[in-house]
Parts: C-alpha cells; sequence; structure tokens
C-alpha cells in the first residue's frame, strides 16, 4: 500500500495552518514530521484519520478498497491515550480487540511490557504506562497505516526503545507509518517531512 | 452489529463501574420529588392530581443531568477518536451509545419512578400507566439528549448550554407522557391516542437523532 | 504574502453580495417607511374599534404581523441552514446567524404584544394559551441557537452546529405545535373568544396586510444590514489573522 497526498490545504480558525502539500508515502519507509509548534503537524495527522476535512486537496490510499473510509485502515495515536480508567489493562485492550477487529490482548500486552499489570484499573497506572497501554493497540489490531502524533511523549528510554522496535517492525513489514515528533525516536525513517519551512514538500 | 453490541455493553459497563452517574441521577430525581410537596403544601388530594406531571418533570431534569457523559467522557480519554476509526459508521456509535445511556440511566430512573409516586399519593390504578408510559418515553430523552450532548462536546458551559437547547425539544414527550397518565387518571381523553403518540415520537427520535448527533459528532472531532 | 487564494476565495462572494446589497437597501428601507406611515395611518384613522375591545383591539397590528415574522425568521434560518450544511456556503452561514436576534426579537415582541393584548381580554396578562405557549417555545429554540453561536469560538464549527440544532428544531417545531395544541384542549375549555371565527372585515383586513407587509420589508432591512455587517465583521477578523501571521512569521525571519 501507499499513501499519496495531492495538493493539500488545511484551515483552521480562519487561518491557513499549510497549502499545498502534496507527498507519497511508501511503503518500508516511513515518514518524519518535523517543524514547529503550530505547522499544522497534528492537523495533517488528523486530516489523513479522517478526523479533520481538508479546505483542499486529496489523499488516497492505493491498494486499499475505496468504498471505505481511510479511517478503517489506520491506526491514530494522539496525545490521548484512548484509555478508560475504570477498565482494568486487560478490558481495555480486550475491548478494542472486539470493537476494532483484533488479536491476541496478551501479546500485545507482552510486547509492551504490560502483562504485569493486566489485571490493575487502568486509572492506577502511571502516566508512562497509561501511554504504553495506549500504544498497545498498534500490536492488537493489524492496520496497514499509522498516524503518531508524538507517540514517545512520557515514555522512559527502555519504553522508547520497544516503540521504536515496533515501529522499526512495522516499516520493515511493509507497511506505513507517519510519526510526528519532537524528540529522536531511534527510528531510521526513510523520508522526513518538514513542514512549515519555504517551498513545502 | 457485532461492534454495536459491544459498543453498548461497555458504556453500560462503564456506567455501571464508575456507578457515580446513576446514583446521581437517581438522587436528583428523588431530591426534586421530594422538596416539590415542601413549597407545594402537603395536600394530598393536590399532589395526586399533579403527581403525573411532576414525575415526569423531574425525570426529565435529572435524565439530562447525565445526558452530558454521552459522549464526554470518551472525548477526554480520547477513546472517541478511537471508536471513530472503527468499523461502526458513527450514527450508529450514536446509536449505540443512546442506546447504552437509556439502558444505564433511563431504566433506573423509570424504577425509581413508582416508589417516589408513593410519595405524592399517585392513584393505584395508575402505576402501571406510570411504568409503561415512561418506558416508552425515555429513549426519546436519551436519543434527543445525546444530539444535545454532541452538539455541546467540549464546550465551556456545556452542561447549562445543553439544557436550554434540548429542554424545548422534550416538550412532546413530556405533553403525551403526562397526558396519556391523566387520561387513566382522571379521563374524558382517551389513553391510547396519547400514549399511540407517544410511540410514534420515541420510535422516531430513536431513528432519527442519531443522524443529527453524528453531524455534530464529526465537528467536535475536527 | 498576504494573496493567500483561500483568504480571497472567501472574500469573492460575499463581495458580490455585499454590492448588491448596498444597491438595494435604500430602495428597501424608503419602500419600509413608506409602507410603515401609510399601515399606522390606516391602524390608527380608518380601522374601527371593537365594539367590545374598544381602542385595544390595535395592538393586534403589531401582534399578529410580529407573530408572523417570528414563524418566517425561523423558516429562513432553516432553509440557511440547510443550504450552509449541504453547499457549505459562506453566506448561507451568515443569513442564518444574523438573523436570530432579529426573528428571536419579533418573537418577543409577539409575546410582550400578546400578553398586553391578554389584559384586556382575559383580565390576566399571561394565559396559556395554545398559540402564546408555542411562541414560547419558539422564542427558547431562538435563544437555544444563539446561545450555541456564542458559545463556539470558531465561526464554521458554530456555523454548522447551529445549523444542526436548526434542522432539529425545524423538524420538531410541527411536533411541539401539535402537543401544545393537544395539551391547551386537555386543560382548557374553549371559550377563549377569537377573532379568526367570523370573516374579518376589509376595514380590518387592509391595514393588517399593510402592517405585515411593513414589518416584512422591515425584517429584510434589518436582516441585510445585519448580514452585511457580520460580513464586515468576518474581513476584519480574517485581517487580524493575517497581522498576527505576518508578524509571527517576522518574528521567524529575526530568530
Amino acid at each position: 500500500m501507499r499513501l499519496s497526498v495531492q495538493d493539500l490545504t488545511c484551515v483552521r480558525g480562519g487561518r491557513t495552518v499549510f497549502e499545498h502539500l502534496s507527498f507519497d508515502a511508501e511503503p518500508g519507509k516511513g515518514v518524519q514530521l518535523v517543524g514547529a509548534n503550530g505547522v499544522g503537524k497534528s492537523s495533517l495527522l488528523r486530516i489523513l484519520a479522517g478526523f479533520l476535512p481538508p479546505a483542499a486537496g486529496t489523499f488516497t490510499l492505493e491498494g486499499a478498497d475505496e468504498e471505505t473510509p481511510i479511517g478503517e485502515f489506520c491506526h491514530y495515536v494522539g496525545h490521548l491515550n484512548g484509555v478508560k480508567r475504570a477498565f482494568t489493562v486487560h478490558e481495555n485492550l480486550a475491548f478494542w480487540a472486539d470493537f476494532l477487529g483484533g488479536g491476541e490482548v496478551d501479546e500485545a500486552l507482552d510486547a509492551f511490557n504490560l502483562l504485569d499489570l493486566r489485571d490493575i484499573p487502568a486509572g492506577l497506572l502511571s502516566a508512562g504506562q497509561a501511554r504504553r497501554l495506549g500504544l498497545a493497540r498498534l500490536r492488537l489490531v493489524e492496520r496497514p497505516l499509522w498516524l503518531l502524533d508524538e507517540p514517545s511523549v512520557s515514555l522512559d528510554e527502555a519504553s522508547r526503545n520497544i516503540l521504536s522496535a515496533t515501529i522499526e517492525g512495522h516499516i520493515a513489514a511493509g507497511g506505513l507509518v507517519i510519526a510526528a515528533t519532537h524528540l529522536p525516536l531511534g527510528v531510521k525513517f526513510g523520508q522526513t517531512l518538514t513542514l512549515g519551512a519555504e517551498g513545502t514538500s | 452489529m457485532h461492534a454495536f453490541a459491544r459498543l453498548v455493553a461497555r458504556d453500560v459497563r462503564l456506567t455501571l463501574r464508575e456507578g457515580g452517574a446513576i446514583s446521581t441521577a437517581l438522587g436528583f430525581y428523588l431530591v426534586v420529588v421530594a422538596i416539590l410537596p415542601l413549597g407545594l403544601g402537603p395536600d394530598l388530594n393536590l399532589l395526586s392530581r399533579i403527581a403525573p406531571g411532576v414525575l415526569w418533570v423531574s425525570l426529565l431534569l435529572a435524565a439530562l443531568l447525565s445526558v452530558e457523559r454521552i459522549f464526554h467522557n470518551d472525548l477526554e480519554d480520547g477513546t472517541l477518536e478511537v471508536i471513530a476509526l472503527g468499523p461502526l459508521p458513527l450514527e450508529l456509535v450514536a446509536a449505540a451509545k443512546s442506546l447504552a445511556h437509556w439502558i444505564s440511566i433511563g431504566i433506573p430512573l423509570v424504577i425509581a419512578a413508582p416508589i417516589l409516586a408513593l410519595l405524592l399519593n399517585l392513584p393505584a390504578d395508575a402505576f402501571w400507566v406510570l411504568i409503561l408510559t415512561m418506558l416508552t418515553g425515555t429513549p426519546a430523552i436519551s436519543f434527543l439528549g445525546a444530539v444535545g450532548a454532541a452538539l455541546t462536546l467540549g464546550l465551556r458551559r456545556g452542561g447549562l448550554l445543553l439544557a436550554l437547547l434540548v429542554l424545548p425539544l422534550y416538550v412532546p414527550v413530556l405533553v403525551f407522557g403526562v397526558s396519556a397518565m391523566n387520561a387513566v387518571i382522571v379521563g374524558p381523553a382517551s389513553f391510547l391516542s396519547s400514549y399511540l403518540i407517544l410511540c410514534a415520537l420515541s420510535l422516531a427520535t430513536v431513528v432519527l437523532a442519531p443522524l443529527a448527533a453524528a453531524a455534530a459528532l464529526r465537528l467536535s472531532l475536527g | 504574502m498576504v494573496e493567500k487564494p483561500g483568504f480571497f476565495g472567501r472574500l469573492a462572494n460575499p463581495s458580490i453580495f455585499l454590492k448588491l446589497s448596498g444597491a438595494v437597501l435604500p430602495w428597501l428601507t424608503g419602500l419600509t417607511v413608506v409602507l410603515m406611515l401609510v399601515g399606522l395611518y390606516l391602524v390608527f384613522f380608518v380601522a374601527p374599534p371593537d365594539y367590545q375591545q374598544g381602542e385595544t383591539v390595535k395592538i393586534m397590528y403589531i401582534h399578529v404581523p410580529s407573530a408572523w415574522l417570528a414563524m418566517m425568521g425561523y423558516a429562513i434560518v432553516t432553509v440557511a441552514s440547510i443550504g450552509s450544511l449541504i453547499w457549505r456556503h459562506p453566506m448561507a452561514d451568515v443569513a442564518a446567524k444574523s438573523a436570530l436576534p432579529i426573528g428571536a426579537c419579533f418573537t418577543l415582541l409577539a409575546l410582550i404584544t400578546g400578553s398586553l393584548w391578554g389584559k384586556p381580554m382575559w383580565g390576566t396578562y399571561w394565559v396559556w394559551d395554545a398559540r402564546l405557549t408555542s411562541v414560547l417555545i419558539l422564542f427558547f429554540l431562538y435563544l437555544g441557537l444563539m446561545a450555541l453561536w456564542q458559545a463556539v469560538e470558531e465561526p464554521s464549527r458554530a456555523g454548522r452546529a447551529a445549523a444542526i440544532l436548526a434542522i432539529v428544531g425545524s423538524v420538531n417545531l410541527p411536533i411541539i405545535k401539535f402537543s401544545v395544541d393537544w395539551w391547551n384542549t386537555l386543560h382548557q375549555p374553549a371559550s377563549i373568544t377569537r377573532l379568526d371565527a367570523p370573516a374579518i372585515h376589509s376595514s380590518i383586513l387592509i391595514p393588517l396586510l399593510v402592517m405585515a407587509a411593513a414589518f416584512t420589508a422591515l425584517f429584510f432591512v434589518l436582516h441585510l444590514t445585519a448580514m452585511r455587517a457580520e460580513v464586515w465583521r468576518r474581513r476584519v477578523q480574517a485581517l487580524r489573522l493575517t497581522q498576527v501571521d505576518a508578524a509571527r512569521a517576522g518574528e521567524g525571519a529575526r530568530a
């Protein structure tokens, strides 16, 4: 699969965030989004996930069923973890597995070092643990396109290494990753997209 | 349908597990019904005459208190974004969450109503109408409430605004719910004509409201 | 720097509107003044006082047109809302938003004149008459829409949220009217004398129609003026945003 973005323009609150953005994301390469605050990294990811309608331009996921919204082909990990505090760690992922149509909960927990916390209510987790639980969705449900918005926030070094390994594994398997990061992730991205610079592309 | 049922079950379980919403709604219902006689006087004849109206209006207010959380909690912790990326269209997401609200808040309120009716000396033969009309009318309250909740999602003072937006829309349900009860208690109008209109209102709301709620949810996710 | 196509694209349509409405407004204002003068003359010097109510019946010449505009205002809001949701036309948003306070004012006017009229007729300022009650609920719908516009900061989101609510409200409005009528016949013996029973004599009807025309023209004068003000307000906002952006770009260049 291959994501191709043409002439995308984003307007928020009457202000043009970016315009005429075009790029292709090839499988097995991975795209790193960089740029100062407010240049539209998050907005771009939200547009691709289908939350935000673009002011102009198109994007297509080649090889995907055109009837299905692109959102159903992607994982979106935003600033919020998507974790229910009243559910246990296991219940949280079990619901996503059921709802999103996914696989082995315990495997995903194990991959992010959460197996020991399996039956702990998610409300008791530390910020880093809750972040890992949010990221565990990536391993739980198979989806080709990953949209990651500052995925390494509140992770310690060991957890960041797990995340990097997961991302590299997905890229190596021919998946697409678009990640907005401030901090170096330690992942070899095939492509770096700088937003907000002259001649954006 | 699998994902739909899963979402309903999850929301009901969450509400039961968190508990606060149900007890707040029930407590509020009790307090409103109990405080009215203090303002109106202890005349049991008067109270039993106005009991249907009092029970219905207080139920509306009690349900309204919890309607805000249909989408609010899921927006705050980011689960709404993940749900939106699932296989279920947003219309059905809105319907599932409204249904879950009805099951977890609407039904407990309906169950509490006959107990509160004792405080107001509601005639004994009106108890079955009370339960029947409320069971029929409360889905409309949850589903219309979800539209208001989706429209005010993430706004400051969203809760107060929600009441202003939604209460006028509740007028038909209130009118026909109360008039079906009064038809049985005092007559002379027919119970069935009011009750059937209430059924129609509820059905139409259950079908149409999720469309509006989904359109509003798309705005909030943007 | 300023020539962003998005910016001017959005101005293109409102510019035509400003031009056209600017040409129409003076004529429409003149028409309103003439109609209002003729109407008021007819009301005060031609229309006969009622044999029961005396001169107070003349409240009707304000009350009925206000009630009519209350409903027309909501109809305009609904049509504009459909336009804004389906075609995303920026002027539809403007039309819906600016019609709200005007419609709400006429609704309030209908309520106040109705209750002033009710005092000599029914002996009390407020009667839970079916019409007054449904107009009161219409007033609440207006208030809700205006509150929603105020609560949402981003105009495009506010416009679409208000449009959704307006459409939900317009689907509900006939049902609310129907339920209030139902509720009223249950609770109130139908003894209140109404004007609509006998055929209205032309000495009443003609002044009423002229006043209705005058009020309708007044509505459109106010509506067009409010729409123009809203367009200007949005332009000012857009200019301020470009100013902020320019300042930010300057800071970036220095840094």
